[in-house]
């Protein structure tokens, strides 16, 4: 149910990459209500796009912009590989085998109802306040998500091609590049696209709470100046980051992975 | 010198399933199979005829080693090349024709065995397609190919041909006949259609109803290329004639 949903909801964001025009309106109009809005508020707490945009040129040359998006950026791909290679290889494991299933069940309700906030906390209460801790913490959040959907997904495989894979003696590395794998893959995309918009959600929560640097401790840093230009300047540069990496990473190895599904029948 | 040869092409085998029994979904015993003895010759064509549902698809996937849950013996040669045909094409749908091809082929099968098997069956113009472009008859010709592609020492075939419209199914069982007969293997087809296993059989072997064994083992003469309508159709009443509970209806 979720797979369908989040495969059309793919498809319609490659016709709107098709036709780039439209997102460029877009966010243009959505430039004009900020620059309208900030016209007539006229105050310190609402800076207008230009203001916001010559702070983040200005941090970029002589500040510290890029290092901390990129400091950010490295949590976010360290937590996110570390969540999807625990996650797959127990929601695989437990789509496979009932008896596991039932004995970690259990488990994978509680972390999926535990607060990002309280695994944060108390990871840097047991590790210290630490690199390791950090992305452990923000892994945690993800890996039961994961675990679910690639359950999922093991569910699913076809015993058909299974027997086939089993008839033909394929050996068990070219079954899983064949046959196993490329069933799983829209299970991977879900996982990886809720992955990573979460995942950076609560990396800033970490960097706020406990890293010396980052994103998150930067906007902690504004924060208590009341530094809302810096505020909005460090919040646009890592969604336009995020944006790039959606468009040039995950759309086309998406598009590459299910082009023998867009062919007409 | 002696030649070195594939146990599996030259030395006929034997199949002996003494039971075979299913567990329902209610926990109870349903017996597929019961005292099954079958000698296959090699490198001809032994059909298995029976009535749907008598554990036709259980016997084939026996012989195939997909299944091991039965008492008796199948002594297919350790490491025989097997090439299965199901009942569905079951190709990899993110796969092209050719990879699909090419993923089980034997180790020896070159680029021109390739050409000529795709040109056999008819499908050398959808090599780099995918399946889902494919009808279901061509996708049944590349699910043939790719049987054939392994050089098979065993072949086996599950109803290959069931729905598909007559003329079709027609068409790619000469054309199976044709591959077949230009790389002679040892095959066996299960079908309940009497007028495919007469098409086809140089062996035709009668099937009970569920639990299923041998009821008889006919042997066709006539070879298969001279089996034309009207020769089915006399090969067909002296089967009718001979076995009535078997081709009734049939």
């Amino acid at each position: 149910m979720s797979v369908t949903f989040a495969r059309s909801e793919a498809d319609r964001g490659a016709r709107i990459f098709r036709g780039p025009l439209v997102s460029v309106l877009s966010v243009a109009g959505f430039m004009l209500i900020w620059f309208i809005a900030a016209e007539i508020a006229q105050s310190r707490l609402l800076p207008g796009p230009g203001a916001v945009l010559e702070y983040i040129y200005q941090e970029t040359v002589h500040g510290d912009l890029l290092t901390e998006l990129g400091i950010t950026l490295w949590r976010v791909a360290a937590s996110f590989v570390v969540a999807m290679a625990i996650g797959s290889v127990i929601g695989l494991a437990m789509g496979q085998m009932p008896a596991l299933n039932r004995a970690l069940d259990p488990w994978l309700i509680v972390l999926l109802n535990l607060p990002a906030l309280v695994i944060i906390i108390l990871a840097y209460v047991w590790f210290g306040l630490n690199e390791a801790a950090a992305i452990g913490a923000v892994a945690l959040n993800k890996i039961p998500n994961v675990v679910v959907t690639l359950r999922e997904g093991a569910r699913a495989l076809d015993p058909g091609l299974d027997e086939m894979a089993r008839a033909y003696r394929l050996s068990p590395l070219s079954k899983l590049r064949n046959v196993t794998l490329p069933q799983l893959q829209p299970y991977f995309a879900v996982a990886s696209r809720s992955g990573i918009s979460l995942i950076w959600k609560i990396v800033l929560v970490v960097e706020l709470l406990g890293r010396p640097n980052g994103v998150g401790f930067e906007l902690h840093l504004n924060f208590q100046l009341f530094n809302v230009t810096a505020i909005l300047g460090y919040t646009l540069a890592f969604v336009a980051v995020m944006l790039a990496i959606e468009y040039l990473l995950v759309q086309p190895i998406e598009r590459h992975s299910t082009r023998w599904r867009n062919k007409p029948v | 010198m002696n030649d070195i040869q594939h146990a599996g092409v030259t030395s006929r085998f034997e199949i002996r399933i003494e039971e075979k029994t299913h567990v329902g979904a209610d926990g109870t015993l349903v017996p597929a199979i019961r005292d099954f003895v079958l000698e296959v010759k090699s490198e001809s064509m032994t059909v298995l005829m029976g009535p749907s549902g008598c554990g036709k698809t259980t016997l084939l996937r026996i012989v195939a080693g997909l299944d091991d849950r039965f008492t008796g013996e199948v002594d297919v040669p350790e490491g025989a090349r097997i090439g299965v045909m199901f009942q569905e094409p079951r190709l990899l749908p993110w796969r092209t024709v050719r990879q699909n091809i090419e993923l089980v082929a034997a180790p020896d099968f070159s680029e021109a065995d390739l050409e000529w098997l795709a040109q056999a069956v008819g499908i050398a113009d959808m090599l780099p397609r995918y399946p889902q472009e494919l009808s279901l008859g061509l996708a049944r010709r590349v699910a043939l190919a790719r049987a054939f592609a392994t050089k098979p020492d065993l072949l086996l075939l599950d109803e290959p041909f069931v729905s598909l419209d007559e003329r079709t199914a027609d068409r790619l069982r000469r054309l199976l006949l044709e591959v077949w007969q230009a790389r002679p293997t040892t095959a066996i087809l299960v079908t309940h259609n009497a007028r495919e296993a007469i098409l086809l059989a140089d062996q035709l072997v009668l099937l009970a109803p569920r639990p299923t064994r041998v009821v008889a083992v006919e042997t066709i003469a006539v070879p298969q290329a001279e089996r034309n309508a009207h020769a089915i159709d006399k090969i067909h009443a002296d089967l009718l004639r001979r076995h009535p509970a078997n081709f009734i209806g049939g």
